[in-house]
């Protein structure tokens, strides 16, 4: 066993076990810093697939913004009088059912085989401006279209939440 | 465990050496997680938690099929379209949570059940 699979293994199972206590913790502040532990997983994993900048995008959009934006949720829709704010569920069972389905259905690629095609190496300067300059190139009207749906979201969400002014 | 026996023995020769199926198989779990979430949830916002875990889900195959299979970079500028629009998602439906509780008092999803006064 090389130091990648070990990385891999440690990194897997934090993430696992995070998203676990995101999903089943009955305190909803404990399932946001679980949270917080899964993104840092997945962030690593992104590492581990030589996406050094998606990394960093990933900590710092998902922790650093929407992670800040869903505990400000959080506080704001509770009345907040501790760190002990319970939820509860609803349907457990089928809802059980269905994901032991979806679950045993992905894991079938456990055994199946993919065709890996050697991997290219990744230039020492990372992969950030050959991703920009396919962002400016072959990309460029999703990017574009990105930047329109960044704006509407960002005008939208500010006339959404805003109270109404009394007329 | 007789029967078992071929099938763990070729489960822990395939487990050490980590490939492409190790990180599928992890996004596979987060992904089921998610949709567990978003499914028994009552709070609003941890539904939306159960979102952010499923895109992430998306994203690590993304990335794992352009390390490993032949999407190269391309993979990885899906992956940052699907980081701005969970960004964008998770604005808005804060903001949409935010109107439900100021009309509800509530922000369990299986108490609101209209959208007008």
């Amino acid at each position: 066993m090389q130091l990648f699979d070990i990385i891999f293994y440690v990194f897997a199972l934090l993430t696992v076990c995070s998203a676990v206590i995101v999903v089943f913790s009955k305190n909803v502040i404990h399932a946001a810093f679980a949270l917080l532990f899964t993104f840092f997983g997945v962030a690593a994993l992104y590492v581990l697939l030589q996406a050094d900048f998606l990394a960093v995008t990933q900590v710092l959009i998902y922790v650093g913004g929407i992670l800040v934006l869903l505990l400000f949720g959080l506080m704001l829709t509770n009345n907040v009088v501790s760190v002990d704010i319970k939820t509860g569920s609803l349907r457990m069972v089928p809802a059980l059912l269905l994901i032991a389905v979806v679950a045993g259905s992905l894991s079938g690629i456990f055994y199946s085989t993919w065709k890996e095609t050697p991997a290219t190496p990744v230039a020492s300067s990372g992969t950030t401006s050959a991703l920009g300059n396919l962002l400016m190139t072959t990309y460029a009207l999703p990017f574009e279209v990105a930047s329109i749906v960044l704006l509407i979201a960002l005008i939208g969400a500010a006339s959404v939440a805003r109270r109404k002014r009394k007329a | 465990m007789g029967s078992l026996g071929p099938i763990w023995k070729e489960f822990s020769a395939w487990l050490p050496h980590v490939q492409l199926s190790h990180f599928l198989v992890v996004s596979a779990i987060l992904f089921s997680l998610g949709l567990y979430a978003i499914m028994t949830r009552k709070n609003a916002i941890l539904v939306l938690m159960g979102i952010e875990l499923v895109l992430n889900a998306a994203n690590i195959n993304f990335l794992a099929f352009s390390r490993y299979g032949s999407l190269n970079l391309d993979g990885q500028v899906a992956a940052v379209f699907v980081i701005i629009l969970a960004a964008s998602e998770a604005a808005i439906a804060l903001a949409i949570v935010l109107n439900m509780y100021h009309r509800f008092q509530t922000i369990n999803v299986d108490e609101v059940n209209s959208l007008k006064e």
